[in-house]
């Protein structure tokens, strides 16, 4: 069949590594490894915010959508292939980027200046990337009451992207599944798998990885504010762009 | 045929009108602007104070810039920012309250008929003839704390809480220069 042959030729050849074009920069990559994989390996960087490289990709948030060959696809879900000519920083991309981010930061209360995960927060760093001044959409403002109810770990629903991290975390890594997305639409939220509906009911501890993998500030432990100043934060010292071997946890 | 040297001007530029004031805001904004310090005599150089808490001019006239602190909180927050939508040409939403509604705004989930109850009535410690003052010099409290471009167009957005001082010396200095406002790394902040 034709088909399998052209998928065939577009594998990595033995000897001599398999290369796609991104931004017209040849980006070498492994068999079966995601557009955003090889990049980031290379050090290049797609802006993105419910993909993390621990995690199997959700594509939800479409932060990374990038154009290959012409038509825009989803760099975290989409498998590099040789020969692909991929558009990622360009002015139509970045334009669409920073509307995506001001709708997320209308649609909670994203209140920066009393948020301690200011200067560690993906979402933050991301928008300073975009050059995203103002919301440009009206506020939503949003009431989410914060569940204060677990002894270590503090949830401020208020921030929440609905990037599913934590609950990929608790139930891939932790085997817990402390956490869920329920509702539909703009209803859309976060839920804690209790009887309570409380975290303080759920078998979650400080130690867990979904503890630490929250990219903006829902998951907070508790009693550790501002242990590192604001200015001297991870994206204080260099723009997130410049930081794409870092995607860690929360610090 | 050689062309004449072009005439040196006769005077220098006209000074750029700019007007500044806080609505729900806490005036940080207009002391990082402050803190531009001895810079200020070099912007002093090209631009002339209107209305501002500088100069306690109370009118806005026609300005070339308005910076604009803080959200609206109340009915006599929206008539003074219209007054500087219709007088300054350029007009910029200073820091994290007028950009979001910032701190005040943090109220936006609760009625305020309740917390007003609360804070002159009900309140622990208060006197027995408390009560919501009514003054009409009072303006009239909003159900929400707003920010400003959901009332009037912005043409441009200095994020920060307060944006410091470096920003606004870059801010002004590109606005002045007739170019496109870019912060950048470092100067770009929303805390």
């Amino acid at each position: 069949m034709s088909d399998v042959h052209d998928m065939d030729d577009m594998r990595a050849a033995p000897g001599s590594p398999a290369t796609f074009s991104l931004d017209g920069q040849d980006v070498e990559f492994q068999a079966g490894e995601t557009l955003i994989e090889a990049a980031t390996r290379a050090g290049r960087y797609i802006p993105h915010l419910c993909w993390h490289p621990d995690f199997h990709p959700h594509g939800s948030c479409r932060l990374c959508t990038v154009k290959v060959n012409g038509r825009a696809g989803a760099a975290c879900t989409m498998q590099a292939a040789a020969g692909q000519e991929v558009q990622s920083d360009t002015a139509e991309l970045n334009a669409q980027r920073k509307t995506l981010l001001q709708m997320l930061f209308v649609e909670g209360n994203h209140f920066c200046p009393s948020c301690e995960k200011s200067g560690n927060c993906l979402l933050q760093a991301t928008a300073y990337q975009m050059g995203m001044e103002g919301p440009h959409f009206e506020q939503f403002y949003p009431n989410r009451p914060v569940d204060a109810s677990h002894p270590d770990l503090l949830l401020d629903f208020n921030r929440c992207i609905l990037c599913e991290l934590c609950v990929r975390a608790s139930r891939d890594v932790d085997g817990k599944s402390v956490f869920a997305i329920g509702g539909h639409g703009i209803h859309t939220h976060l839920l804690v798998n209790s009887d309570s509906g409380r975290l303080g009911d759920a078998d979650m501890a400080l130690g867990d990885r979904a503890a630490s993998i929250c990219p903006v500030g829902v998951i907070l432990p508790k009693r550790r504010g501002f242990a590192i100043p604001i200015g001297q934060r991870r994206f204080d010292q260099a723009p997130v762009s410049q930081q794409t071997q870092g995607d860690g946890d929360s610090p | 045929m050689t062309t004449p040297a072009p005439l040196p001007p006769l005077q220098a530029p006209r000074k750029l009108k700019l007007a500044t004031v806080s609505l729900a805001g806490c005036f940080g904004c207009h002391m990082s602007f402050l803190d531009i310090d001895e810079r200020l005599f070099e912007l002093i150089e090209h631009i002339e104070f209107d209305r501002s808490p500088l100069t306690d001019i109370k009118q806005v006239g026609v300005c070339d810039i308005g910076l604009i602190e803080g959200g609206l909180c109340n009915a006599e927050n929206v008539l003074v920012l219209r007054e500087f939508r219709a007088h300054c040409k350029t007009l910029v939403a200073v820091g994290a309250c007028a950009i979001t509604g910032g701190l005040p705004a943090q109220r936006n989930h609760m009625d305020i008929g309740a917390i007003l109850t609360d804070v002159y009535c009900t309140r622990q410690g208060l006197s027995a003839s408390c009560r919501i003052p009514d003054d009409p010099e009072l303006p009239l409290p909003l159900n929400q704390v707003h920010p400003i471009h959901e009332v009037v167009h912005v043409d441009y957005f200095l994020p920060g809480c307060p944006p410091s001082a470096n920003a606004f010396w870059t801010f002004l200095n590109d606005l002045m220069a007739g170019r496109t406002p870019h912060l950048g790394h470092g100067l770009m902040h929303y805390d």
